[in-house]
C-alpha cells in the first residue's frame, strides 16, 4: 500500500501594499480549487473594510465570519499579486465604474485560490456608500496567462 | 381604477391555477380590482412593461433591476428561503462528466429565461466557453429543453432548478446533471408599480400576514411558496448591485 505524500512548501514573506504599508505572511505552495457552481460575495464600506460576506467567502478564505467582518479586504492579498492590480481596482471603483480581473487570493493557512472577480461601487442617491465584489470560477487558461503577466508586473515593481 | 398583475413567465405550469387563486385572494384583501395577465414569454411581458400596462409583478431578478431603476417599481416581498438556481444537464450516458470537458462549438439548448441563461453561461466560463464560441437554440419550455437533449440535438441544456426537478421521473432518468448552481442571492421578488404607490404598504401587509390568515396558507400552497418575507429597499438595491456584477 502506498501513501501519497503532499509536499507543502512553506515560507514567510512580506506583502507591500500600494498605500505604502506592509505585512508579513506565511504562504504555502498549495492551490485550493474554486468550488463549482458557487459565487463568493462580499461587501465593504468606503474604506475597504469588510461589512458582509457569504458562506462561500468564509469557506474559501479559511477564516471564520467573525474573523473576517471588520477586516480590510487586503486580508486576502497574496504576495504574488502585483500592487498595480489593486491600484487599478480602487482607481476604477472610485470613478464609479465596474472593475473585473483575475485574482490570486491568500487563505488563512497560507494556501491560495484563483478567482475571476467583479467589483462595483454601491451607489445610493448618487453617492458611493461602499463596494460589492462577486467572484466566480476562472478558467485554467486565464489563470495561466495571469501567472505569467503578474510575475512580469511584480518584476517591474521591484 | 383597475390594476394589472403579471407573473414572470418562468413560473412552473403546476402553479398557473395558484396565481389565479392568489389574485382573487389579493383583490378581496385589498378591496381593489386586479386583472391577472399571464404572458407566454419574456418578450411579450417586457413589451407590456414598456407600455406601462403592468402594476404588480412577480418578477424574475433579471427584470427586477430594470423595473426598479427604469420604471420606479418597489419591491414589497419575496418568497422566504427561496433562490433562483440553474442546472446544466446532459443526456444520460454522455461522455461529458465535467464542465471542463466541454469544447468550443458546444450546442446549448435553453429557454428565453434571462437569469437562467446568465447563470448557465457563467458556469461555462471555466471551460473558456462564451456566446461567441457556442451555439444556442431557444425553445419554449423546459420540457422541450429536455426533449432536445434526449434526442441528441444539443450537448447541454440550461434549466431553472425547480423546473428540472418537476420534470417527470421518466424524463429525468434520461438526463444527467452536470452542475447545479449554489448562488443563493438571486431570487424572484414581488414588485409594485407607481400607480399602486399608495397601496404598497397594504400589499406588503397582506403578503406578510398570509400565514396568519385563515385562507392564506392554502393560497401559498397553491403557489408553491412557504411564506413571504419582507423585502426592504436596501435588499433590492443589493440584489441589483449583484446582478450588475453578473451581467455583461
Amino acid at each position: 500500500m502506498s501513501t501519497d505524500v503532499i509536499e507543502r512548501t512553506e515560507k514567510t514573506t512580506t506583502i507591500n501594499y500600494f498605500d505604502g504599508s506592509s505585512k508579513q505572511v506565511t504562504i504555502l505552495d498549495e492551490e485550493i480549487p474554486y468550488p463549482d457552481g458557487k459565487l463568493i460575495v462580499s461587501r465593504t464600506d468606503k474604506q475597504g473594510i469588510i461589512t458582509h460576506c457569504n458562506q462561500s467567502f468564509v469557506d474559501m478564505s479559511g477564516y471564520t465570519e467573525e474573523e473576517i467582518i471588520g477586516q480590510p479586504h487586503s486580508i486576502l492579498r497574496h504576495p504574488d499579486m502585483p500592487r498595480a492590480a489593486f491600484k487599478d481596482l480602487w482607481d476604477t471603483l472610485k470613478r464609479s465604474e465596474k472593475w473585473h480581473g483575475y485574482v490570486k487570493n491568500l487563505r488563512k493557512d497560507g494556501s491560495y485560490y484563483w478567482v475571476y472577480a467583479i467589483a462595483i461601487p454601491n451607489i445610493r442617491k448618487g453617492e458611493i456608500m461602499g463596494y460589492t465584489s462577486v467572484r466566480r470560477k476562472p478558467s485554467r487558461t486565464q489563470i495561466n496567462e495571469c501567472i505569467e503577466l503578474y510575475a512580469n508586473m511584480m518584476q517591474e515593481e521591484q | 381604477m383597475s390594476y394589472t398583475m403579471t407573473v414572470s413567465p418562468d413560473f412552473s405550469p403546476d402553479h398557473i391555477a395558484g396565481w389565479y387563486v392568489f389574485n382573487t385572494y389579493l383583490q378581496r384583501q385589498l378591496n381593489i380590482p386586479i386583472h391577472l395577465e399571464l404572458y407566454n414569454n419574456f418578450d411579450e411581458q417586457r413589451k407590456a412593461i414598456a407600455n406601462n400596462e403592468i402594476d404588480l409583478i412577480f418578477a424574475n431578478p433579471y427584470d427586477a433591476s430594470m423595473l426598479v431603476r427604469e420604471k420606479n417599481f418597489t419591491a414589497v416581498a419575496a418568497p422566504e428561503n427561496s433562490s433562483d438556481e440553474a442546472i446544466i444537464a446532459v443526456k444520460e450516458g454522455s461522455q461529458i462528466a465535467h464542465i471542463e470537458d466541454l469544447k468550443e462549438g458546444t450546442r446549448i439548448v435553453t429557454t428565453d429565461d434571462p437569469d437562467v441563461n446568465m447563470m448557465g453561461m457563467i458556469m461555462l466560463e471555466p471551460a473558456d466557453l462564451n456566446k461567441e464560441n457556442t451555439s444556442t437554440t431557444i425553445v419554449d419550455s423546459y420540457p422541450l429543453v429536455a426533449k432536445q437533449l434526449i434526442q441528441g440535438n444539443a450537448d447541454i441544456g440550461f434549466f431553472l432548478d425547480e423546473s428540472f426537478d418537476s420534470l417527470s421521473k421518466f424524463v429525468k432518468e434520461q438526463l444527467s446533471i452536470l452542475i447545479r448552481s449554489q448562488i443563493f442571492v438571486i431570487r424572484h421578488v414581488m414588485l409594485a408599480g407607481p400607480k399602486l404607490e399608495d397601496k404598497h404598504q397594504d400589499i406588503k401587509n397582506v403578503l406578510l400576514n398570509m400565514l396568519n390568515d385563515e385562507k392564506g396558507p392554502g393560497v401559498l400552497n397553491s403557489l408553491g411558496i412557504s411564506s413571504w418575507e419582507n423585502q426592504e429597499h436596501e435588499d433590492t438595491e443589493f440584489m441589483i448591485d449583484l446582478m450588475d456584477t453578473l451581467v455583461g
